[in-house]
């Protein structure tokens, strides 16, 4: 019995050794990525299909699981259906990578923005841009612009609801992490708090269940939960942009990507000939227009 | 060295402790000191004995702080050397972030505290219920042994969440007169379903584990057999039963976050608006260390109280 301790001690230092020699062992590796490069001024050219991509040859994109219409279509981002695949298979296009060479990969929104090494090249799930967020992922351009709306079931006070005074007596709910939310705390101001979920399913079945009065989601969104997901419900109306300049969703790139440059090159590309305006005519075009409350 | 099994057990940790009464053999009668009047001289051999130990527990003292302090550096120099650091520091330990989320997790924060006091004590007044039916003689309560068999396993098998889910997203969902409809009561419904499974068994493993001669001596005293649940055995149960119920309370504290699934503002759910607008993650960092230092305590309560107890029962309590 005498001999355990010191077995054990003897084990103990052993691994201690081991713990340590690997600590050291993995210590500071040099990044192989060029993550030094500022990003919008890599010396890399952009040349088509040359790309310092994740894998070779291939453009790896990330969406969220599942994939929620109208941005995608069947909760399969490869299908090149829905607004925002279509968005992706343009933006690989353009720079040079055609459709057999896009991987697609699914990463938890929260997933996408830790630091670290990223295991895609960009995301694309309806992320809004912001000065806040730029802090801690880079952003091409925006690729859509996006309004946020108020969605109540028909016939209920909220629905009748013409300006965002009428908005501040009633329960709202809305999707954490989104800028539906930040409209919710900064422009409507309600008296009670603000619901708040963590998918916008959850939000939906709130609604339905009459434990919020409405739900802010963005516009497209909106018409689709209304056309399809919750047939009682209605939009009440949508925001004005806060703060003049429009919201726009980018597609989120790591830190410092030598990408960035390339990718917005091309986000920008797709919006000057039209190409980008040619999607949302195909995939947003139910999401015309409502009233807009002030 | 001749070692008895007494000494080798002590290493390190009680090191003060084998100085202090430095007289490992069984030799003597317990406790002896060596007081002046018994005539009792320590011999060469043992005095050699004790200087050997005394030396040993300071090498093993110094041993143990030196790599100690070796462990700590280089954990320190692998995380803040590592190549991702500087990032790292900025996304998880920044100052401002930290400021700003500080107040509302503690806003959310209250209601988990709220939660806790509410369903720990629903918690047990049903807990108790259902292992007392479970523990029911005769054959006339057969039906409630088993419907409460069957709740302890089907709420102690069902994942919470998905518990919660059905409890705060479904039953509004029925549309029930008079059945209300705020998420955080039907959280709390939910978190009381499957806490008062887990604390039924452990008051069931307490009321089973008193011997049965007790309740033989209480039912010979004249007393009924409720009267000898009641005075004799759960009185020993539960006080048998403090520290795994504490556990129990510890966990629930922490699950109380859950019912954020139906919309409420909880401290982990406060953290996570922050993140999302900013896609830091200093606010995880702030709820997460809010929520141990509110564990602690409790924590040391727990300990506390196992320790009393171990004394009482130590001084002859009934076991």
């Amino acid at each position: 019995m005498h001999l355990a301790p010191r077995v054990l001690r003897r084990a103990v230092a052993g691994a201690t050794v081991a713990l340590l020699a690997t600590a050291v062992g993995c210590a500071p590796q040099p990044e192989d990525k060029a993550a030094s490069t500022p990003s919008g001024s890599s010396a890399n050219t952009c040349a088509k299909g040359k790309l310092a991509t994740e894998a070779s040859g291939k453009l790896t994109i990330a969406t969220d699981e599942p994939a929620y219409e109208p941005w995608f279509k069947d909760d399969k981002p490869a299908n090149g259906e829905g607004f925002e695949s279509a968005v992706a298979y343009a933006v690989a296009e353009q720079l040079g990578y055609d459709k057999s060479a896009v991987v697609w990969q699914s990463v938890p929104f929260n997933k996408a923005f830790a630091p670290g090494e990223k295991t895609f090249d960009f995301d694309i799930n309806q992320v809004s841009i912001s000065d806040e967020r730029k802090k801690a992922v880079d952003f091409s351009s925006g690729y859509y612009d996006v309004r946020q709306a108020v969605i109540a079931l028909k016939g209920t006070k909220a629905a009748k609801a013409t300006s965002i005074a009428d908005l501040k007596g009633l329960k709202l709910g809305a999707q954490v992490g989104t800028t539906s939310l930040d409209y919710i705390d900064d422009v409507v101001k309600p008296t009670a708090a603000a619901a708040v979920y963590a998918k916008n399913d959850q939000a939906k079945s709130a609604l339905k269940n009459g434990q919020v009065d409405a739900i802010v989601t963005d516009l497209p969104t909106a018409f689709y939960i209304t056309a399809a997901e919750v047939t009682d419900a209605e939009i009440v109306g949508q925001f004005e942009n806060r703060g003049g300049a429009p919201e726009q969703f980018g597609l989120v790139l790591d830190k410092g990507s030598a990408l960035t440059s390339c990718v917005t090159g091309a986000v920008d590309a797709l919006r000057e000939n039209g190409t980008l305006a040619k999607i949302e005519q195909q995939w947003l075009s139910d999401a015309v227009d409502a009233p807009v409350l002030k | 060295m001749t070692v008895t099994k007494d000494e080798s057990g002590r290493e390190g940790a009680d090191d003060e402790d084998n100085v202090d009464n430095a007289d490992g053999e069984d030799d003597m009668s317990g406790g002896d000191k060596g007081a002046p009047d018994d005539g009792y001289v320590p011999s060469q051999r043992r005095l050699e004995r004790e200087r050997y130990k005394r030396t040993r527990a300071r090498r093993a003292t110094a041993i143990a702080a030196l790599s100690t302090l070796v462990t700590g550096a280089v954990l320190y120099l692998v995380v803040v050397g590592a190549p991702g650091w500087p990032r790292t520091k900025e996304t998880f330990f920044d100052g401002q972030y930290a400021r700003e989320a500080f107040p509302k997790v503690l806003e959310g924060l209250w209601l988990n505290v709220r939660l806790l006091l509410i369903c720990g004590v629903a918690v047990l007044v049903l807990g108790m219920l259902i292992a007392v039916a479970r523990t029911l003689r005769g054959p006339v309560f057969f039906p409630l042994r088993v419907l409460a068999a069957a709740y302890t396993d089907f709420f102690r098998g069902l994942p919470l969440i998905i518990n919660l889910m059905i409890v705060v997203l479904g039953v509004p969902a029925l549309r029930l007169q008079g059945v209300t409809v705020d998420p955080v009561l039907l959280g709390g419904t939910a978190l009381t379903l499957t806490y008062s499974a887990y604390v039924a068994e452990v008051f069931r493993a307490g009321i089973e584990s008193v011997h049965p001669s007790q309740r033989a001596a209480a039912r010979s005293l004249g007393l009924n057999n409720r009267q000898a649940l009641r005075f004799v055995v759960l009185p020993q149960a539960v006080r048998r039963q403090v520290p795994p119920l504490l556990n129990d309370l510890v966990s629930l504290q922490k699950d109380t976050g859950l019912v954020s699934i139906g919309g409420a503002i909880d401290a982990v759910r406060a953290a996570d608006i922050i993140v999302g607008r900013s896609l830091n993650y200093t606010p995880y960092i702030v709820a997460g260390l809010v929520f141990v230092a509110l564990t602690i305590p409790m924590t040391r309560f727990t300990d506390w109280v196992t320790a009393r107890m171990d004394r009482q029962r130590a001084q002859g309590g009934t076991t």
